[in-house]
């Protein structure tokens, strides 16, 4: 059993990034983080589950459970299917609602030193502000590194179209939850590789306001249930995600980072997310262009796994002689002609 | 930007260790896998489960699969064993008990809340529907060294279905079987005898484990001659952790609210009439309309 020694944040800088040889240490949109390994948001849930494996503030964030205006129960059951080296969900967004989330789960992150990037979502681009509202105001507020805010949800206004389908209704919610927060919190839009052009809504949101973006969210899937022959989620459709996904993060972070490099959008920073389940998966995001990680679905296979492919991405750069995690990024678009 | 401040008090961390297979043997239908698993067995209460890890490290399989402790020796020659039972269903079942003696799993436990066991030495029915049985047998022997009487109720389709009927005989006063077919024991369900065991003992008590189908006759059952339910589920989990949000069915709470709760971490062991029954339809399980956030569903 582990626990029960305290640990500074000086030690735990040089603990988490394996030998200490390397400085893993990023500046996430003006916020230092010992590491660049964070959960994923809903792979998660808010904290006390995983800590029970591991002390999460050894993470270089925590990405909470993407929180709403209201409470939610969540939708019916089946909510899940296993697919190839992955897994299909429909949950519905099961949470407290932003109330409750700011008075207790945010409370509790920040008194066990956990870092809190905070995922937030809405029906209307006012509840995104809404919800924005209700976060600053918790008495926990100065946990928060940053606000995720997941724009992969059916817009109400817009007959139900997926906010990150449309670069105006994205920009909306942007431009919205930016006026609700102070500057120095950072907010990272999520994207959905659901699109004709990522690069067309990446850049909406940074025009908008964005600090950041993250990729990607889950890819709208199905499975029959053959058994039965009807699907086999609740929900019909579910996000498909796990390593199954992980070329197409790869590929929309590329493409993303690329279009900033031609200067056809703002350079800002990009949380890379989908499939990484080793050191060696993270590495092919960072030198795509992105400046840190999130660890998903390989957690429910590992609840350690965002720290074990934090010390294996250590490991990794070390090896190929980096002296510095922030010297690798994007470094994959320097080398196309040394193939 | 939070500091380094930290006050909470040092939490209990769950084990997660690699298991050494040593004894693998078939039961009927079933297999009796036994792991050393150091730490885990320690720790664990009847009613708890497992989740293992299957296919190895590049798995395509990615989902643990749980499984309802079936016995637990703290200090083996090896260290603590764990034992579980296994019916091959799927890939990953199937890759567990072809698993050779001395292969390694990767092992999370103990999990879940377990059986609450009475303070008073009162008489409890245990009753197993399949390889459910499975952890009752432990159950018995918590039980019977608190000064409980204890009857036991097996029942499955057939006889290779039923699981530990010998040594059901040796954990409790009294067992009935019951078999689908009549290949073994009385022809019938655990249903048709359930009644006449609870008023022949008195039972304050009712353990269930096995198929969902079963847990609201069980329960209405118990609940008709005055005794309390105490239900483990088996609704399909992704994590076995609380951080997946998949397995979860409305139970209401002691505030008379009803949650969409998790399975994994406020169950396995639910008491049966807390669970909404009726929400239970089609192989799933739907939202009732009174449930705690359901109004805000309509939206998405």
């Amino acid at each position: 059993m582990t626990g029960g020694t305290e640990v500074t944040a000086a030690d735990m800088s040089e603990k988490t990034s394996g030998t200490g040889a390397i400085d893993m240490s990023v500046d996430l949109a003006g916020m230092r983080l010992p590491n660049p390994l964070m959960t994923a948001s809903g792979c998660a849930a808010n904290g006390r589950e995983l800590h029970r494996f591991f002390d999460i503030a050894q993470l270089g964030a925590f990405v909470t459970k993407t929180v709403l205006a209201e409470p939610r129960s969540g939708r019916g059951t089946p909510r899940m299917a296993e697919t190839p080296s992955g897994m299909l969900n429909s949950i519905g967004l099961q949470g407290p609602g932003i109330a409750e989330f700011a008075r207790g789960d945010l409370v509790w992150l920040k008194s066990v030193g956990a870092r809190v990037l905070v995922s937030i979502a809405g029906n209307t681009a006012g509840e995104y502000a809404e919800v924005a509202a209700v976060l600053r105001e918790s008495p926990a507020f100065d946990a928060v590194v940053g606000v995720e805010v997941n724009i992969s949800c059916p817009n109400v206004a817009n007959r139900g179209l997926v906010f990150a389908c449309d670069p105006l209704s994205s920009a909306k919610v942007v431009a919205l939850v930016r006026e609700e927060l102070p500057r120095d919190i950072p907010i990272f839009a999520k994207l959905s590789p659901d699109v004709t052009d990522i690069v067309e809504i990446a850049r909406a949101c940074v025009k908008a306001g964005a600090d950041g973006l993250t990729m990607i969210n889950t890819l709208l899937a199905m499975v029959i249930d053959t058994e039965r022959l009807r699907p086999q989620v609740a929900g019909v459709t579910g996000g498909l995600s796990g390593p199954a996904i992980r070329p197409v993060a790869v590929r929309a972070v590329w493409q993303v980072r690329a279009a900033m490099i031609e200067g056809r959008m703002r350079m800002v920073q990009i949380i890379g997310v989908g499939g990484v389940r080793t050191g060696d998966d993270a590495l092919q995001l960072v030198a795509a262009g992105a400046s840190a990680i999130q660890v998903g679905t390989a957690t429910f296979n590992d609840p350690t796994a965002p720290l074990r492919v934090n010390r294996e991405l250590a490991a990794a750069l070390q090896h190929k002689g980096f002296a510095r995690f922030s010297d690798a990024v994007g470094i994959a678009h320097t080398r196309l002609d040394q193939r | 930007m939070s500091g380094a401040s930290r006050q909470s008090p040092p939490l209990e961390r769950t084990p997660q260790v690699t298991g050494e297979l040593i004894a693998t043997r078939r039961i009927g239908a079933y297999h009796h896998l036994t792991f050393v698993a150091p730490g885990v067995a320690e720790m664990a209460r009847p009613g708890q489960f497992v989740a293992m890890a299957v296919g190895g490290d590049t798995s395509a399989n990615l989902l643990r699969r749980c499984f309802s402790i079936h016995k637990v020796s703290p200090s083996g020659t090896h260290g603590g064993t764990v034992e579980v039972v296994v019916a091959a269903r799927g890939p990953g079942t199937r890759w567990l008990t072809d698993l050779s003696t001395h292969s390694e799993v990767s092992i999370i436990g103990p999990l879940g809340r377990g059986f609450p066991v009475p303070t008073d030495p009162v008489p409890c029915v245990l009753v197993g529907g399949g390889y459910g049985s499975a952890p009752l047998f432990w159950l018995a022997e918590v039980l019977r060294e608190r000064g409980c009487h204890v009857e036991m109720v097996l029942g499955a389709a057939t006889q290779d279905r039923l699981f530990g009927v010998v040594e059901a005989r040796r954990a409790a006063a009294g067992v009935t079987v019951t078999t689908d077919d009549g290949s073994m024991g009385i022809k019938g369900w655990v249903s048709a005898v359930l009644p006449d065991v609870i008023s022949r003992c008195g039972a304050d008590v009712v353990y269930w484990c096995g198929p969902m189908a079963m847990l609201k006759s069980v329960t209405d059952i118990a609940s008709a001659h005055g005794a309390v339910a105490q239900v483990a589920v088996e609704e399909s989990m992704a994590c076995g952790i609380g951080v997946c949000m998949t397995c979860v069915m409305p139970v209401k709470g002691e505030d008379g609210l009803t949650r969409m709760a998790r399975s994994c971490v406020e169950g396995p062991v639910f008491q049966g009439d807390r669970i909404r029954w009726e929400a239970f339809e089609n192989g799933g399980c739907r939202v009732p309309e009174d449930a705690f956030g359901a109004a805000a569903m309509r939206g998405h």
